[in-house]
């Protein structure tokens, strides 16, 4: 089959539907960065919230990678995956779960591409024990700027790859990526659950948990205020043993459609503090503990396709930072008043504490706790209100995470980013023409229009 | 034949995952390479081979029919999803890519189905799995090039299946409707597009279930039966 050469221009747009711009987006089978000295995008399954994988430019080239599925080998004695970048989490767990495999990092969705595991160098509920997706990388294949086919890893090329993984796709295009699956015995999950009548009390449970079990996460209840802000539900999960599992057949993925947009009353306060009263209603503080199915643990909005269009045409804008354990647990509550205090913004936040940072010059994640909340967009004062929370971090030497992020101002980002400066000089030896330019990169990292 | 991209992959895919032996036939060494470690890596029995074929130059046929046959011991199904595809404003000025196009979906897929069938029968039976298209269903305007190559592949693939059945040779005609691949890259995504996977799927099934002709998505057979009853009047007023 012929492909064809004309592209339509499409509206391109993350996860958080908010900003929209239009593009040429290019599936290519076999992905490479085509002729020519126009910038372009790369792009996964579009997971990015705000506008990481969107051109600058109306009509800009986005290279998408999903067509580039295919394994190139896989190593049954050692769980070593060489795959193509646009192979997808959800592609390696149907493949790969059967035969005792899991990803070694999984995000909240398992829809995203292995190319963009690496470029936002993801990070998951096993992050406190494990790290970030980069650190079991072993290779990754790009084609850089100046169109040569380079090699990197830990053990060869390391600036290279340091400023890949985490990197945002802004190094060079990752064509393909071999990484280490790590083995499990059964395809369900030991889950834990306990109600945390407190911040103070959430934080505790995390660090106790910590030490026992591989993954961690707590719901926080964003509405609730004065003592009880922070209360929420601590979960704490185990790939469960073949005795656990026993004859149980595995299990089967359910999926429902969000057809079209939600009315604008659904996340309104009334329905948001229902929900939460339900939610905290349905667990108390009571300890319990139950079998789940991977999918259930970690990817429960993955059940929903299509999630996104309850916050309406408008979209959403997520927000996620990490502070420093040094810093304690003051600038979390800070950060939980002012959303309180903002009305309704968001009505769950996901609090995780993290391990020991990578030596990726732009990841995310570092020793401390992590928060993320969906902010429904309301415009300006959504915008204000992170610029605020934004204000917060930086005092406290905190960070965001760029694949959530939409509205960062380039200097807060900086102040966040101690590794920016290096990470731009890496890139200056390999796109110093900035070939590879998104619409977040023009905003947060100072790329040229 | 055309397991390196789109449904073909898809299909491809399916069949490996459960275990089936698997031969791959088309142009690109390299990337027929490339999808068989795939297949093998998704759990085809033993190795994937390969061999040169384009449907445009039928002279190879037996050739490659003799390597797979030799690769997989015995021979007993060919999928073909390969085939050409431009816009009708492509083909309308460019007889050359016409002829191209018109020679590989028909002329190069009929006798490729042919002379697998011939020798299917001459064992016992088989299946042969071919692409026709919605668009072969009733001419458009807009796509009535392409759409006569795979009418006359369909016509074809129809009478196989009677004339073999006999002989043990099961013919399978589908019938995809728009599906998002890169042979559709770049056009406008009408309603009821479909995706590749679903579509393997359900190609898959019909294919254990003995079936001469499956649309895909199924809402494309609903869809073409009242659009191959339209008076002729009503397609000439319309847009289509």
């Amino acid at each position: 089959m012929e492909p064809l050469s004309a592209f339509a221009l499409e509206e391109v747009t993350g996860w958080g539907r908010y900003p929209v711009r239009p593009g040429r987006v290019q599936r290519p089978e076999r992905l490479d960065v085509p002729a020519g000295e126009e910038p372009l995008v790369p792009r996964g399954l579009g997971r990015a919230y705000g506008d990481a994988a969107l051109p600058y430019t109306p009509g800009g080239l986005v290279v998408e990678s999903t067509r580039a599925d295919r394994i190139r080998s896989f190593d049954a004695a050692t769980g070593r995956l060489h795959c193509e970048a646009g192979l997808s989490l959800a592609e390696i767990l149907r493949v790969f779960v059967p035969r005792g495999w899991f990803p070694p990092v999984t995000p909240g969705t398992k829809f995203v591409t292995v190319g963009a595991c690496v470029a936002c160098d993801v990070h998951g509920k096993n992050h406190h024990r494990d790290g970030s997706f980069g650190r079991f990388v072993e290779r990754l294949t790009l084609r850089t700027a100046d169109g040569r086919l380079v090699e990197c890893g830990p053990d060869r090329e390391h600036e290279l790859f340091r400023a890949t993984v985490g990197g945002m796709g802004l190094t060079g295009l990752i064509l393909d990526v071999t990484l280490r699956l790590k083995p499990i015995e059964s395809p369900w999950m030991v889950l834990e659950t306990q109600g945390m009548p407190s911040l103070d009390a959430m934080l505790e449970g995390l660090r106790l948990s910590a030490a026992h079990w591989p993954y961690t996460v707590g719901w926080i209840d964003c509405l609730a205020r004065g003592a009880q802000l922070g209360r929420g539900i601590l979960m704490r999960g185990r790939h469960a043993t073949q005795v656990e599992a026993g004859s149980r057949p595995a299990p089967r993925s359910r999926r429902v459609d969000v057809p079209f947009d939600g009315p604008g009353w659904l996340l309104n306060p009334l329905f948001m503090r229902w929900f939460n009263q339900l939610y905290a209603w349905s667990h108390g503080t009571a300890l319990k503990r139950r079998l789940v199915s991977h999918d259930t643990f970690f990817y429960p909005l993955d059940a929903v396709g299509r999630w996104n269009r309850l916050y309406g045409r408008r979209g959403l804008l997520q927000y996620q930072c990490v502070l420093p354990r040094a810093a304690g647990p003051r600038p979390i509550a800070i950060l939980l008043e002012r959303l309180a205090a903002a009305g309704a913004a968001s009505f769950l936040a996901v609090i995780k504490d993290c391990g020991p940072a990578s030596d990726a010059y732009l990841s995310f994640p570092m020793e401390g706790t992590t928060l993320a909340l969906d902010l429904p967009n309301r415009g300006a004062v959504t915008e204000a209100l992170i610029h605020d929370l934004n204000a917060t971090v930086v005092e406290h030497g905190g960070r965001i995470y760029l694949a959530k992020d939409a509205v960062t101002r380039a200097e807060d980002f900086a102040r966040m980013m101690p590794g920016l400066p290096e990470w731009r000089a890496v890139r200056d030896r390999w796109d110093p023409n900035r070939r590879f330019r998104s619409a977040q990169s023009v905003r947060v990292l100072g790329d040229p229009a | 034949m055309g397991a390196t991209r789109g449904i073909g992959r898809a299909v491809a895919r399916r069949l490996a995952e459960r275990g089936d032996t698997l031969f791959l036939l088309g142009r690109d060494p390299a990337d027929l390479s490339l999808s068989a470690r795939d297949l093998e890596a998704r759990g085809a029995a033993g190795p994937v081979g390969h061999a040169h074929l384009d449907l445009g130059q039928p002279d190879g046929f037996p050739t490659a029919l003799d390597a797979a046959d030799r690769a997989l011991a015995r021979l007993d199904a060919l999928v073909v999803t390969g085939g050409l595809f431009a816009r009708q404003d492509e083909l309308a000025t460019d007889p050359a890519r016409l002829a191209a196009l018109l020679h590989a979906n028909f002329t190069g897929t009929v006798l490729l189905c042919q002379q697998t069938a011939e020798r299917l029968a001459a064992r016992g039976g088989g299946l042969i799995c071919a692409f026709g298209s919605v668009a072969g269903d009733r001419a458009r305007r807009s796509n009535y090039l392409y759409g006569a190559s795979k009418a006359g592949l369909a016509a074809c693939l129809d009478g196989l299946d009677l004339a073999y059945r006999d002989r043990g040779v099961r013919v399978l005609c589908v019938k995809p409707g728009f599906v998002r691949t890169g042979m559709t890259a770049g056009l406008p995504v009408p309603p009821f597009a479909g995706e590749p996977d679903a579509v393997a799927r359900r190609v898959v099934a019909a294919m254990g279930a003995g079936r001469h002709q499956v649309y895909a998505p199924g809402i494309w057979r609903a869809i073409m039966l009242v659009i191959r009853m339209l008076p002729r009047a009503v397609l000439r007023r319309v847009q289509f």
